[in-house]
């Protein structure tokens, strides 16, 4: 092996400034231009009270928004949703950010991609392309997006995306109804042209923790599915990179959350409001700042939600004095608010919080409950899947 | 196909790669999907000849003239940091047509 020429980037502060804060320049933003999508998925990160499309900034308040994110120090933008080519001006948006010198993402289920928008989006300087998938096959991927058809226009758009030169990255988020098909997934992302495949377990808050007895894998299920990965990787060395991010119910420690909370990325929702998060919101009693009252430079500063639970400073114990609260931050605060009631928890996923054991028993319990029936999400709350559980 | 990087491989960024001074930082980046690298001055050497044109080989010489080095060294140096991107998916390369 040839010694590593370039580290994954850690705290970086403005050129000649100390490190005396607990967070840096935000690297990246993921930019959240609408809650819209013609798919249901029950794991979807989005709130489950979702923003109508008549609270959605404007075009020219995001290429405002696109400007200020350059002046900050973003090197990055991850255009998402929602469905984001559900908005007519995501073109115009991409074309201001490659402007401004942002590196642009897609994260796009594809659904409602067609081969020019495609086309006028890599003319604008777009630098990659992301497509979730939902399974390796059309009957188990259209039931769990919620959209007949859906996964045959996924296949269509990855081909268009390799054909214009675009680079392709799949994910795939993991839950106990399609684990099964893991081996197919990785097979037909290679078909697909990617670079990258990211192997995402689905994380439990929001719409994913409505819908957990439906998706809750166990830990024998989870056990595969890691050697599954790792083999995989041997074989596509140079071939396909792939990300794996395991259900951290089952780690002994939590994962490490957005890199820390407020500490070098953040969130824009469809309606302006900036977040530590995209599933901030799920945390009640925290007052987010908007792009519509304040610049980007004073939120990222000042904005009380961002500052809650930055750096070590909030912490209760155990992870106040535990040895590894600079390596995870003690986890996820959504996870935390979502299974203890306080988003200034220890995250349960950790062995050391006194919740764990129970919380890791009612997933075991979960997953071998046989409920199959999804919980769809919508803007009016959800539906739950017809047919028996 | 693993794509292999030689002596007389043309290399190339795609797309997804961009190699950039980083004013509010002062210094100099790769960005890729999802992360942000921080190279050494090797490989900022190295990349910022890297343009679709010249090969390895011309890459090494013109390091070995501005440093004063080996150019046998930096060859394999070279060669060896831009398979370990290639390997990354963060390098294309074609083959030098023969002259
Ligand atoms: S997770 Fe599914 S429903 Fe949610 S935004 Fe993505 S594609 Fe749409
Ligand atoms: S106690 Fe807190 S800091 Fe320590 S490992 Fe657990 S979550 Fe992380």
């Amino acid at each position: 092996m040839p010694e590593d020429h370039a580290a994954d980037i850690q705290l970086v502060t403005r050129a000649g400034e100390e490190q005396a804060r607990p967070y840096g320049l935000p690297l990246a933003v993921l930019a959240e231009i609408t809650h819209r999508c013609p798919l249901q998925c029950p794991y979807c990160s989005n709130p489950l009270a979702m923003e109508p499309a008549a609270n959605e900034l404007s075009t020219a308040d995001w290429l405002r928004v696109i400007d200020e994110l350059a002046d900050l120090g973003v090197l990055q933008i991850h255009f998402s949703g929602g469905e984001p080519t559900a908005r007519r001006d995501l073109v115009q948006m991409v074309s201001r950010a490659t402007e401004v010198g942002l590196y642009t993402n897609l994260i796009t289920s594809a659904v409602g991609l067609t081969r020019d928008k495609l086309s006028a989006l890599a003319d604008a300087g777009l630098c990659h392309v992301q497509i979730s998938v939902q399974g390796a096959e059309p009957a188990l991927a259209d039931r769990v997006g919620g959209y007949k058809g859906g996964h045959a226009r996924k296949l269509e758009a990855a081909r268009w995306t390799r054909e214009l030169d675009l680079p392709l990255t799949v994910n795939a988020v993991m839950h106990r109804q399609n684990l099964l098909q893991l081996p197919q997934i990785i097979d037909m992302a290679v078909e697909m042209g990617a670079s990258r495949l990211e192997v995402a377990n689905v994380q439990y808050y929001g719409w994913a923790l409505k819908n957990r007895r439906a998706l809750m894998p166990s830990p024998a299920q989870v056990e595969a599915c890691t050697a599954t990965v790792e083999a995989a990787r041997a074989r596509l060395h140079g071939v396909m990179e792939i990300d794996y991010v395991i259900p951290d119910y089952y780690a002994e420690r939590p994962k490490q959350c957005m890199g820390g909370w407020g500490r070098q990325f953040f969130n824009i929702s469809p309606s302006g409001k900036v977040l530590p998060c995209h599933a901030a919101e799920t945390i009640t009693g925290l007052d987010f700042d908007s792009v519509r009252d304040r610049t980007l430079a004073w939120i990222w500063d000042n904005s009380p939600a961002l500052n809650a639970y930055r750096g070590t400073a909030w912490m209760p114990e155990p992870c106040r004095s535990c040895e590894w609260k600079e390596a995870d931050f003690g986890g996820c605060r959504c996870q935390a608010f979502a299974l203890t009631g306080s988003a200034g928890n220890t995250d349960p996923a950790c062995a050391r919080s006194p919740l764990h054991a129970r919380v890791f028993a009612l997933a075991e319990s979960e997953a071998e409950a046989d409920h199959t029936r999804f919980i769809y999400r919508n803007l009016s709350g959800g539906t739950e899947e017809a047919g028996p559980a | 196909m693993r794509p292999t990087v030689a002596a007389d491989s043309v290399p190339r960024l795609p797309r997804h790669v961009k190699l950039r001074h980083d004013k509010a930082r002062d210094r100099w980046l790769i960005l890729v999907p999802e992360r942000v690298l921080v190279p050494d001055d090797t490989a900022v050497a190295v990349l910022s000849r890297v343009d679709g044109a010249r090969s390895v080989r011309d890459i090494a010489t013109d390091l070995a003239q501005t440093y004063q080095a080996p150019v046998d060294v930096i060859l394999a140096d070279s060669v060896a940091l831009l398979q370990d991107l290639a390997d990354k998916g963060f390098l294309a390369v074609t083959e030098a047509p023969h002259a």
